[in-house]
């Protein structure tokens, strides 16, 4: 019933925006009607072109998100579990942080050129941040009474680490793997927009210059379907990895 | 495990929150403390644990000196801290090796909640969980057990059945076990002997010499409870000073339970 009533609001507004198309009172030039993007859809996947621009934006984000995020969660975990790194790298990285990643752009078609490394570095960097500051707070926030418990209870060291420190800091840094998610996608349309030659950006930039409203507008589809996606499997994970927190024990 | 502590010494910057404490403990014995807040009970109870390390004095288990956390030792909290990613077994097993998983069931079993082995603990009641925590307590087959308050937060039937789940545990396993604890009911229910921490030391200690399992509505019972409660507000000088002598008098006249131990501060 709640699933039913959340789609009543999309599809009227789909079905006025077809209406108003239809009566020409939205020109095709401003916004085409959504049957004339079902059917730029059904003419781009059957030339396959769709697809190879979905699986270039996909491969560079699902890559830029691994580098940047397995880089992030163990700088994140060596600076919540050691003094001493938290002094060397903390202070750099929040400094740098500072620095909108998207800046950073123009300096690394310069470096990379604009094949694929660029894009794929744009996003590493851009979920590097909140992943590695997730996991720090996460890890520095274990709650030292379970700690104590746990010593008494003869863990120490990394048994100590992987069976209380780690999973008191899961909540925090699913957290961060679902914002950067955001940034991720945010970053690589920007990055493709830009520079690129394949890609649902590229598809997107292209089709602005032969007036393709109908394929511009199924691209920032694309963006959309692709961003709840992904949001949707980092919900499952969590909800796999999270299963006895709280949250997730109401029946 | 016979305990021995020897001028037993903890302070804080400049604040002494135990001094000078004397205290044996014999193999086997339940002894329970009592004091008023921030008296330094917990403290007494890290340091026999090892989570704290004395800043004077010695503590011997069996003869030997002990320094830090020991592998015989066990201690349950007043919150049950048990871990909440790890379903109930999961929590009672925690350091056991895999052989030693079996064990787990068993102590999960003896505290009645075998049936609930696969849950999460955040399902389960207060008084619940500190059975867990019970459990993985004896999991380990402790020789000593401290328990720093550990049913203060439970209501007063469920915190009854524990007190007799700790004693029937205590009695079969032998564990020697110091209980800290601000209800003087619990402390004649369980101890054979209770001891008031006031002024950093040991002011009082008082033997109950009742049978087990001991009933709580016996005109004995009720008489050292008010015994242990009056040295507690004596000192803190909530009742009038006549009162308080005549109450000393009368204890010691009676049977010679309670005695003045340790030095006046
Ligand atoms: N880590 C610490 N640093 C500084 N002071 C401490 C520390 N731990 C305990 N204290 C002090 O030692 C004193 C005794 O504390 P303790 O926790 O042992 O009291 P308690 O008898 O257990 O009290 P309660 O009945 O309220 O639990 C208190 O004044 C407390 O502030
Ligand atoms: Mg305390």
């Amino acid at each position: 019933m709640r699933i039913a009533s959340s789609w009543i609001v999309p599809v009227a507004i789909i079905a006025t925006w077809q209406i108003l198309s239809s009566t020409g009172h939205l020109s095709a030039r401003i916004l085409p009607a959504p049957s004339a993007v079902v059917s730029a859809a059904v003419r781009l996947a059957r030339s396959g072109e769709l697809l190879v621009h979905l699986q270039a934006s996909a491969e560079r984000a699902g890559l830029g998100f691994a580098i940047g995020g397995s880089v992030g969660l163990v700088l994140g975990i060596a600076s919540g579990t050691s003094k001493l790194f938290e002094n060397l790298t903390d202070s750099s990285i929040q400094m740098i942080r500072n620095i909108p990643h998207l800046a950073l752009l123009p300096l690394i078609i310069l470096w990379l050129g604009i094949d694929e490394s660029a894009k794929v570095a744009l996003v590493a960097l851009g979920v590097f941040f909140p992943i590695y500051i997730n996991t720090f707070y996460g890890i520095r926030n274990a709650d030292p009474d379970l700690i104590e418990m746990a010593r008494v209870y003869g863990l120490n060291g990394f048994s100590l680490f992987y069976q209380v420190v780690f999973p008191g800091a899961l909540p925090s840094i699913m957290v961060g793997v679902r914002y950067s998610l955001g940034i991720a996608w945010l970053t690589l349309i920007v990055a493709e927009t830009i520079a690129a030659t394949s890609g649902i950006g590229y598809l997107a930039m292209n089709a602005r210059e032969f007036m393709q409203t109908d394929v511009v507008v199924l691209a920032i589809l694309m963006y959309a379907l692709l961003g709840k996606l992904s949001d949707t499997i980092s919900r499952i994970v969590e909800r796999k990895l999270l299963v006895w927190h709280p949250v997730y024990q109401t029946p | 495990m016979r305990i021995e502590i020897s001028q037993l010494s903890k302070r804080y910057d400049t604040r002494a929150v135990i001094s000078n404490l004397d205290l044996n403990i014999q193999s086997g014995e339940f002894v329970a403390v009592v004091g008023a807040s921030g008296s330094g009970k917990s403290t007494l109870l890290r340091l026999l644990v090892g989570l704290e390390v004395p800043t004077g004095g010695s503590i011997s288990v069996d003869g030997k000196y002990i320094r830090g956390l020991n592998a015989n030792s066990r201690m349950m909290f007043q919150d049950a801290r048990l871990l909440p990613w790890k379903t109930v077994i999961g929590n009672v097993a925690l350091g056991l090796s895999r052989a030693e998983i079996d064990r787990g069931t068993e102590v999960l079993n003896r505290v009645g909640l075998l049936d609930r082995h696969r849950d999460w603990p955040s399902v389960l009641s207060g008084g619940q969980r500190q059975r867990v925590a019970l459990a993985r307590a004896l999991a380990r087959n402790p020789r000593l057990l401290l328990l720093d308050e550990p049913l203060a937060s439970l209501d007063a039937l469920t915190r009854i059945e524990m007190q007799a789940l700790i004693e029937k545990l205590w009695i079969a396993s032998k564990f020697t076990a110091v209980l800290v604890t601000h209800d003087c009911g619990e402390a004649v229910a369980l101890a054979d002997r209770v001891l008031l921490l006031e002024n950093a030391t040991i002011a009082m200690e008082t033997k109950v010499p009742l049978p087990r399992p001991r009933d709580r509505t016996a005109r004995e019972f009720a008489q050292l409870e008010g015994q242990v409660l009056r040295h507690i507000l004596a000192n803190r000088q909530l009742v009038p000073a006549s009162k308080t002598t005549t109450t000393n008098r009368v204890s010691r006249a009676d049977n010679g339970n309670a005695q003045e131990a340790g030095k006046p501060a």
